[in-house]
């Protein structure tokens, strides 16, 4: 346990000082935690794996925006474990599920892997794009998607750098926000 | 969509993380929210006038002592609690220390004074006024702090929501206290410290539906 929190906490202070291979690693390997960690608790109440999926994506795009809150000075596990945590509780209440009926145990249990990795959650990139305010859209579109730099996006949409980056940051918690209201819509409807 | 196409989508272009983003946000907002609690005060009440008499020179002080001693210790606590996680290792205790030291010393006080002065002490000449100006003046306070924990992702949001009212209350009655001419310490301890835990059950209450992120 202690190597793979030291191995994710190396990772995870390397992609906040900007690298991009190493917040890759971290996703890449968290996916396959959060994985295992979201199918057992959603099995027990007979859910499917389409919809654990869903909670990976949703808890990996959630330590992505959130970033900022992590202290390096703690161990990094129980700080991913309290999003992977709060997105399943945030998760059976708009499901409207009895909360007893998954029990939810404060010890991290983050370190069992799932290596599914074609997996597939129901949400469609290209339609929550669209939901988007179109500068956001445009600015994830050109630097996280087509992968221009934030230079060449910003001359392509004829707008300064941190504007680009501002849009690409709120564009991504427009994203997170918009799959949050779509399942509310849905449990409601 | 598929989980490796998100995570290549967030892995693209990683931006360096600023560190200390969450205490520089929750200062600028304890500050800003302090701002708008003095003028508040300012505009409305207005700032005592018998300041430069020695009972309210040495007795303003000692109230201030109290509240920002509150804003100061429930702040250090609220910057490791609002973080996800945070209420694991974020021990929350030391922030009633002002509100024990202010009762000792309210007890002290009226110990060391004569029982038909005790009415007087603890009722005071405006307990109305404080009880209602402390939660009123914090309601800006508390919606800027809000704010600034939500952006932290706080994963407890009764006691981040608790802690945020506490501070807030604790801006308020820093404010308050430059106007109010209520001196003694069993007045200090029930009015102010009373008003400030009602804006801390305020902030439990209703931080649930505010700081959900």
């Amino acid at each position: 346990m202690a190597t793979i929190e030291a191995e994710l906490k190396g990772l995870m202070v390397a992609g906040l000082d900007g690298d991009a291979a190493a917040h890759r690693a971290l996703l890449d390997k968290l996916s396959r935690r959060l994985r295992a960690f979201y199918k057992t608790r959603l099995e027990r109440i007979g859910r499917g794996a389409t919809e654990a999926e869903d909670l990976v994506q949703e808890a990996l795009l959630a330590i992505h925006i959130q970033r900022h809150t992590y202290d390096p000075t703690e161990p990094l596990t129980p700080w991913i474990y309290a999003i992977a945590r709060y997105k399943l509780i945030d998760h059976l209440r708009t499901t409207s599920s009895q909360l007893t009926d998954a029990p939810i145990e404060r010890a991290a249990e983050l370190f069992a892997q799932d290596d599914h990795v074609g997996a597939e959650s129901a949400y469609d990139l290209r339609r929550l794009l669209d939901q988007l305010p179109s500068k956001m859209r445009q600015a994830i579109q050109c630097v996280k998607i087509d992968g221009l730099s934030v230079i060449e996006a910003a001359s392509q949409c004829g707008i300064s750098e941190s504007a680009v980056k501002v849009n690409v940051h709120r564009g991504l918690k427009r994203l997170a926000a918009t799959i949050a209201r779509e399942k509310q819509r849905h449990e409601d409807g | 969509m598929k989980t490796d196409e998100l995570i290549s989508m967030l892995s693209t272009n990683v931006e360096r993380v600023e560190r200390h983003q969450v205490m520089r946000t929750l200062g600028a907002a304890i500050l800003i929210g302090g701002v708008a609690a003095f003028v508040a005060m300012l505009l409305v009440l207005g700032v005592r006038t018998d300041l430069p008499k020695t009972s309210a020179v040495t007795h303003l002080p000692l109230k201030l002592v109290f509240t920002t001693g509150t804003i100061v210790l429930t702040s250090i606590a609220l910057i490791k609690l609002a973080r996800p996680g945070g209420e694991y290792r974020t021990p929350v205790a030391l922030v009633a220390l002002p509100f024990v030291v202010i009762m000792l010393l309210a007890g002290l006080s009226l110990a060391s004074a004569p029982s038909s002065h005790w009415d007087e002490m603890i009722i005071g000449d405006n307990w109305l006024v404080c009880l209602l100006s402390i939660p009123l003046i914090a309601i800006v306070p508390f919606a800027m702090i809000v704010w600034a924990v939500r952006r932290a992702a706080p994963t407890d949001l009764v006691r981040a929501g608790a802690l945020a009212g506490l501070v807030a209350g604790g801006v308020s009655a820093s404010a308050y206290a430059l106007h109010c001419t209520d001196d003694s310490l069993p007045f200090v301890a029930l009015w102010y410290g009373g008003t400030i835990a009602l804006c801390t059950i305020a902030g439990a209450a209703l931080g649930p539906r505010l700081l959900r992120w």
